[in-house]
């Protein structure tokens, strides 16, 4: 199965090569024939993957231990589902994963679109083609997951071997999110190559207007939706296998999922100034071309570990290839605009400060500089090697004083931009659409302040967040009115309803409302506390209202490794309200390796969060190390109602035929959805 | 009709657009460029100020790398800055004490003896000829006092550098709470 595998690969190779070199060849002749031999090339080597990704994973399901990646990265022991998330927890397999991702985007992209836009196609499909050539060049001939187990016998001759067991599994990566945090996360990686391939295809093409963004605009949201999800995955991956407390510490690693998630976000928001205004053509195609970059330089960050690591470039092989390929990705798009930069010109200017467009432009300049913040934050120790000599990193406190006053700025702008008014917004619109919103904010910041809360960016946050939810919920509030008035029907009905005939923008309402959600949580983080404490059977520790009181401690021998349990009873207020199993988990395999399970007690108001440190080598007791954070769960329920919103904004609109008519634009090369335009309606007062 | 409600603004809003299409090519091109200026001010603004939290931040945070070899070589006022040394712990030299651990980290052929005093637990990972990197300052005898402690089991990191899929390794072992 392993020669199976690297032979589907080597084709795939091939297919790929076909569909590259073909497709350039097809733009040139215009020969039908030729266009549609390199689009079914470009399929061929889509389902070629698909095999040599089955055929590993089939090495992995047979306990195959001839194969090195096998034998690293699996053992007998180890259960299904790890099985299945072994495919991508080293170098060469998350390779061959990203491969397989892409190949399901490029093959949905070639089906959807093979009878359609015939002229831009084959320009898509030459660079989809051309990002699937990298990756298959690094699969089959730099990092090969099909390499077979070799060792020197006793006469030094290289001979092939095959090994009763395997190492194992990483015990940090044998947590349920495992089996789903890489795959979303690489989804959203792979995921911006459509809309990158589009936008190139498209300045290649001189295609007209702005019909690539109409096509790539689900494909977008999708890669956005995985992305964000993969995030957040991660963050609390982190927060419940690691045991320090905290979701995020701005680890190079961590960054790097974030960079295009920003310039992504940046994107989604500023193709809608070129949608209906005509404006800033230039700066979405480069927004595009620079979140693609980004999502190739968070796998290389991830994988080639130039930043993490002492030594630069000294662990891995793959780096040279990736920056040769982001170089020549770089010089392409650099050359394409260059050439076609004419048809990019804008069609409006700014008009006032206090509009729909100033809103989003600030938006795209706060994401954008956020990004330049955390990648210079990122690569600092590579750049100042390079300068200066020195190897110098920055850390949390660099990134926190940029990013927070960004962060809320973004959500200040997530409040008002989306209901001022293109152009130019009226002082009395002002008034009536944010007068509610900023008194309940400002009250709730006041109370807050009252309270004790004295930390000023989380009251500033807390504010904010009340500021943007009132502001939403009015929104909603409003539309569902309009629509009772003539439906009758109860406001939860009028609300699904307004929302269903806007889908993408009360979608996106319901994305915001998530990402207020998720700001809440963050604002919590000021107020963390923990306590450490070597313990006694019968002894407690206090924390706010909970006191913690060691029970015991047993030992559970699972299928893969041993758990040594610390069994706490958490009591609030003096009450018991249950028990906890901070465990340690020594696995077996031949390293003998280590990994910790929290044990979290999560309400919306706070987490207690409780670790069994270890042993104290003094007294031989057990560590206890109690954390409360509050306000995280409102974390992981903003990211579920991101994705929700996401889902929703992808739904098709509700037709409704009697509003067609009045909102045909005649510039507009398909018509808006009518309620899009309906919006402004509610907005600004002109009904 | 129920919906013309909802969209009758749309012939206003292409009308409007249509008429300030021609007034933009008019005589308001003053306004615009005054509007630009606007712009660019509140724009640069906001660039300035975050690049002066940037540098705070950076001025707060700045962590110079060095090998053990470098340590030796080390001026007075580099030997007083925060840094981070890598090396490998040496087989035998973790004595934990009441409060502290201390430890040798070998590298090029050098050793540096290392305190501990961090509150947190030290990582799962830090075994002898485990991979260490300590991040804190470089006291007048020579002893490296370090309040963070990462490690990475050298066997297992090998093959698959800069962490095994996302947040794994490079900051997995990571005991502190920065």
């Amino acid at each position: 199965m392993d020669v199976f595998g690297s032979f589907a690969l080597l084709l795939a190779f091939v297919c790929a090569a076909y569909a590259f070199l073909g497709g350039i060849a097809a733009i040139r002749t215009r020969h039908p024939l030729l266009i549609k031999s390199a689009r079914q090339a470009g399929m061929a080597t889509c389902g070629l993957i698909f095999l040599a990704t089955f055929s590993l994973e089939y090495l992995f399901f047979t306990d195959n231990f001839s194969v090195a990646y096998v034998v690293s990265h699996s053992n007998r022991d180890l259960s299904t589902f790890y099985k299945i998330a072994a495919l991508w927890s080293g170098m060469e397999g998350s390779l061959l994963f990203w491969s397989f991702l892409l190949a399901i985007y490029v093959l949905s992209v070639l089906i959807t679109y093979r009878n359609k836009n015939g002229e831009l196609m084959p320009y898509v499909g030459v660079v989809m083609a051309g990002v699937q050539l990298f990756f298959l060049t690094l699969s089959n001939f730099v990092e090969s997951p099909f390499k077979a187990l070799a060792a020197a016998g006793p006469d030094g001759v290289m001979s092939f071997i095959t090994r009763q067991d395997g190492n194992g599994l990483n015990a940090l990566l044998q947590y349920p999110e495992m089996v789903i945090h890489p795959p979303n996360l690489y989804s959203g990686y792979t995921g911006f190559t459509i809309p990158f391939a589009f936008a190139l295809g498209a300045l290649l093409a001189r295609y007209p207007g702005e019909k690539w963004i109409h096509l790539t605009r689900k494909w977008t949201m999708i890669a956005w939706m995985f992305q964000s999800a993969g995030i957040l995955l991660g963050a609390h991956w982190a927060y419940a296998v690691l045991g320090w407390g905290g979701y995020w510490g701005w680890d190079p690693v961590e960054n790097a999922s974030l960079l295009p998630w920003l310039t992504g976000t940046a994107f989604l928001h500023s193709v809608m100034m070129q949608e209906k205004r005509g404006m800033m053509k230039v700066w979405n195609v480069w927004l595009v071309f620079t979140t693609f970059l980004l999502c190739i330089l968070g796998t290389f960050l991830t994988r080639s570990g130039v930043v993490s690591s002492v030594h630069a470039f000294a662990q891995s092989n793959i780096g040279p290839w990736f920056v040769a390929f982001m170089g020549i990705t770089l010089a392409i798009c650099l050359g394409a605009y260059l050439k076609n930069r004419d048809y990019l010109a804008s069609e409006n200017h700014l008009d006032s400060m206090i509009s729909r467009e100033s809103s989003f432009l600030f938006n795209n300049l706060l994401f954008l500089v956020a990004c330049i913040a955390v990648l210079s934050g990122t690569l600092f120790p590579v750049f100042s090697e390079w300068f200066t000599g020195n190897r110098i990193s920055v850390g949390a406190p660099y990134f926190n004083r940029v990013n927070i006053p960004i962060g809320l700025l973004i959500l200040f702008l997530t409040g008002v931009g989306p209901l001022l008014a293109w152009r130019k917004t009226s002082a009395e619109s002002l008034k009536r659409n944010f007068g509610w919103p900023v008194l309940t904010g400002v009250a709730v910041g006041a109370v807050a302040f009252a309270l004790g809360f004295r930390v000023f960016f989380s009251v500033v946050c807390l504010s904010l967040c009340v500021f943007v939810a009132a502001t939403i919920l009015l929104e909603f509030y409003r539309g569902a009115r309009v629509i009772r008035a003539r439906s009758g029907a109860s406001y939860p009905a009028c609300a699904i309803d307004l929302t269903m005939r806007n889908t993408r923008r009360y979608g996106g309402y319901i994305i915001h409302m998530g990402m207020v959600f998720v700001f809440i949580g963050l604002a919590g983080a000021a107020f963390n506390r923990d306590v450490q404490k070597s313990m006694q059977v019968g002894q407690t520790l206090q924390i706010g209202p909970y006191t913690l009181m060691l029970q015991g401690a047993d030992t559970k021998p699972e299928q893969n490794y041993t758990a040594q349990r610390m069994l706490v009873e958490a009591l609030h207020d003096n009450k018991p309200i249950m028990m906890l199993f901070p465990e340690k988990r020594r696995f077996a395999g031949n390293n003998q390796e280590n990994g910790t399970m929290v044990a979290i007690y999560s309400t919306w108001k706070e987490d207690l969060y409780v670790v069994f440190a270890g042993i104290d080598p003094e007294t031989k007791e057990p560590v206890i190390h109690a954390f409360l954070n509050p306000l995280v769960k409102w974390i992981w329920f903003g990211g579920v109602v991101v994705v929700f919103g996401t889902i929703v904004a992808l739904l098709p609109n509700r037709r409704s035929v009697l509003v067609l008519a009045p909102s045909q634009q005649p510039s507009a090369v398909e018509p808006l959805p009518p309620a899009l335009t309906s919006s402004v309606a509610l907005r600004e007062g002109h009904d | 009709m129920v919906e013309s409600n909802f969209n009758r603004p749309d012939f206003s809003l292409a009308r409007e657009s249509l008429a300030w299409g021609a007034l933009a090519r008019g005589p308001w091109r003053e306004t615009k460029m005054k509007k630009q200026a606007k712009f660019g001010i509140g724009i640069g603004i906001i660039v300035v100020a975050l690049g002066f939290l940037a540098w705070l931040g950076y001025g707060e945070s700045k962590t110079y790398y060095h090998t053990i070899a470098e340590l030796q070589n080390l001026n007075s006022s580099a030997r007083a800055q925060r840094m981070r040394v890598g090396g490998t712990v040496a087989v035998g030299s973790i004595r934990r004490m009441p409060g502290r651990v201390d430890f040798v980290l070998e590298g090029e052929g050098k050793a540096l003896p290392v305190s501990y005093a961090g509150s947190d637990p030290l990582p799962d990972t830090f075994v002898d000829k485990s991979q260490a990197l300590v991040e804190g300052h470089l006291g007048p005898d020579g002893r490296f006092v370090a309040e963070h402690v990462q490690a990475k089991c050298a066997s297992k990191y090998e093959a698959a550098p800069g962490g095994d899929t996302k947040g794994a390794a490079g900051s997995a072992t990571q005991p502190s709470s920065r």
